[in-house]
């Protein structure tokens, strides 16, 4: 590995600045990496061509003093962001060579900013899943290894692939989406930092729908600090989504620093779940005790609607994932079965390009929204949802944070609860409760499970306040000290 | 809430998934299992609770209505899997 793919984004980004490295330079570094690490299996499209163009342009612009704030640094983006003129498959058989014809709006402001892309990355189908084991193109692998156990690891999921590549050195930093935790989780299970902001901070536009009232892009990255500077290009308001907030964007990375002295945290009492782990227990026990060091002011709070909030995801999610998913019809783009009868070919075409994930979720989304039982299935959530919001509400009243764990588990192995799929929605049992509030939240690395795999610390913040949830997360970041690397990565 | 297999193969019919015969009483099992999961909803009252209909409070903005799109045929028909000069072509739906 070059030294070049050790540098963070900010640092990376000093040296461009002061002229001691290329866009170029960095760019070939990037793309030998993602050569590299092939086996991790974590992009579907790789574009090296277009990364190595970009790369030059951005030299170009750099040497006119025209750089943006992401100018000549290397990025993947996850297959679920429309690129265009770059095939766009969301990891589904479905979609097969779909080539989008326009930009979605995030990766349009990350390239206005200079960024450069390396390539389209592995996650589950449809984003629905947290293993990256239900992409079409075959699972992600996690670059980190359980101690004394060779098995290959799952990253997470569903933007898996992207928490790979940044974990493993091959990409300065990756876009994610989240819905229940599908940045968050497998940023916990990689050692990296993730953030899924506030609904509406950046826009949906261009982003294969799933749940649209929950679908959040966000930043993967190897620290806070960059994930700051990431969320500062990916998000502002957007037209063309009308649920994308006309507020203005903060400068993330000035607010960094200001340190915890009188913030206040608030634990939740739900959150400590029945058979959770004595290792996650003591991590989350660390983070309070590293907040309070820091003059963080600890609060004891209630989150009572927490235990319902996984089952209503299950019924919100895949109930738009159904109508969402409509569209894929065989007519107007993607794959399509051959068949005499107009109807017969939606079906044969939806059997053969679904994975059986994605079937199970629009069956279930179908059922619950279907007559006789919507009252009972997506109302009642709905209405459930709305009480796990006021839960929020109350607590914000009281608390500037709210701390827990990411994950309650450290990676498992491929294959590994693929056949039980309340099993594998419990991965998300913590990262839930904030996409159905639609609050701002980030997962960062804050220490070793026995076995030797990275676990993540969680951070929860008000509505439109990444700026107070970055600055926890720096304090917290710096207290972890974490900088224990992959296996696959020596230093 | 069990499902049987003839739900199954309604629900695939609304979804317009194919789901074979032999594939029903499995998915019926595993679906059976999700909705009895999220059964545990029903202890909770939410007599004098409004669903919720939008995560953050916003309102829904307003433009001019007035084109800001179009002229994209070529664009809207490169992915299609079937075309005729500017048509999307379907298996044939009146006798």
């Amino acid at each position: 590995m070059s030294v070049l793919t050790e540098l963070t984004l900010g640092a990376a980004r000093r040296q461009l600045e002061k002229g001691d490295i290329s866009a170029t330079e960095l760019t070939e570094a990037h793309i030998a990496a993602v050569e590299a690490v092939r086996p991790l299996n974590v992009m579907i499209t790789e574009t090296p061509e277009r990364a190595l163009q970009m790369a030059k342009a951005s030299d170009e612009r750099r040497a006119n003093g025209e750089a943006g704030a992401l100018d000549g640094l290397p990025i993947a983006i996850k297959d679920l962001y429309c690129t265009k003129g770059v095939r766009t498959t969301a990891a589904s058989n479905i979609l097969g060579n779909f080539i989008p014809p326009y930009e979605s709006k995030v990766t349009e402001n990350l390239w206005k900013a200079g960024a450069v892309m390396l390539g389209k990355t592995n996650m589950d189908e449809f984003a629905m899943g947290s293993s990256n084991m239900f992409s079409a193109n075959g699972p992600a692998i996690n670059p980190w290894r359980r101690d004394g156990d060779d098995r290959d690891l799952v990253p997470g999921g569903s933007s898996g692939g992207s928490a790979s590549i940044v974990a493993a050195r091959a990409a300065l930093a990756a876009t994610g989406t989240d819905t229940g935790g599908s940045i968050r989780q497998p940023a916990a299970f990689t050692g990296i930092v993730g953030m899924k902001p506030t609904y509406g901070r950046c826009s949906r536009w261009g982003i294969i729908a799933f749940a649209s009232s929950l679908d959040q892009a966000g930043p993967l990255t190897r620290c806070v600090t960059d994930a700051a500077i990431m969320l500062g290009v990916m998000a502002g308001h957007d037209p063309k989504d009308s649920t994308s907030v006309d507020a203005p964007v903060p400068d993330y990375e000035a607010a960094l620093h200001d340190g915890v002295k009188g913030l206040r945290v608030g634990i939740p009492a739900e959150y400590r779940v029945d058979n959770m782990p004595g290792e996650i227990d003591a991590l989350w026990r660390r983070g309070i005790a590293w907040m309070a060091a820091r003059g963080a002011e600890i609060v004891d709070i209630s989150l009572p609607h927490t235990k319902y909030a996984l089952p209503t995801y299950y019924i919100v999610a895949p109930a738009e994932a159904s109508s969402n998913l409509a569209r894929y019809d065989g007519v107007k783009y993607g794959l399509r079965s051959r068949h005499d009868k107009l109807i017969d070919m939606y079906e044969q075409t939806r059997a053969d390009g679904f994975g059986a994930e994605v079937q199970r979720r629009i069956l279930i989304g179908a059922y619950v929204l279907s007559a006789g039982y919507y009252d009972a299935y997506y109302l009642k959530a709905q209405k459930i949802r709305t009480l796990i919001a006021d839960d929020f509400r109350a607590a914000f009243d009281k608390v500037d944070v709210v701390l827990t764990p990411t994950a309650p588990s450290d990676a498992f192995a491929v294959g590994d609860k693929a056949d039980d799929p309340i099993a594998m929605y419990l991965n998300d049992v913590f990262t839930v409760p904030a996409s159905l509030a639609g609050l701002p939240a980030i997962s960062l690395p804050a220490g070793l499970s026995g076995g030797g795999l990275p676990l993540g610390l969680h951070l929860i913040g008000k509505p439109f306040d990444e700026a107070t949830l970055l600055c926890a997360a720096y304090a917290l970041e710096q207290a972890a000290g974490f900088e224990a690397l992959p296996g696959s990565v020596t230093p | 809430m069990s499902i049987d297999k003839a739900t199954v193969a309604k629900i695939a019919r609304l979804a317009r998934i194919h789901v074979a015969e032999e594939k029903q009483a499995a998915l019926a099992g595993e679906l059976s299992n999700i909705l009895g999961w999220v059964e545990q909803l029903s202890e909770v009252d939410t007599d004098d609770v409004a669903p919720m209909t939008s995560v953050v409070e916003v309102r829904l903005p307003e433009r001019e209505d007035v084109i800001t799109d179009g002229d994209c045929r070529d664009d809207i028909l490169a992915n299609a899997p079937e075309t005729d000069g500017s048509f999307f072509v379907v298996p044939k739906v009146v006798e």
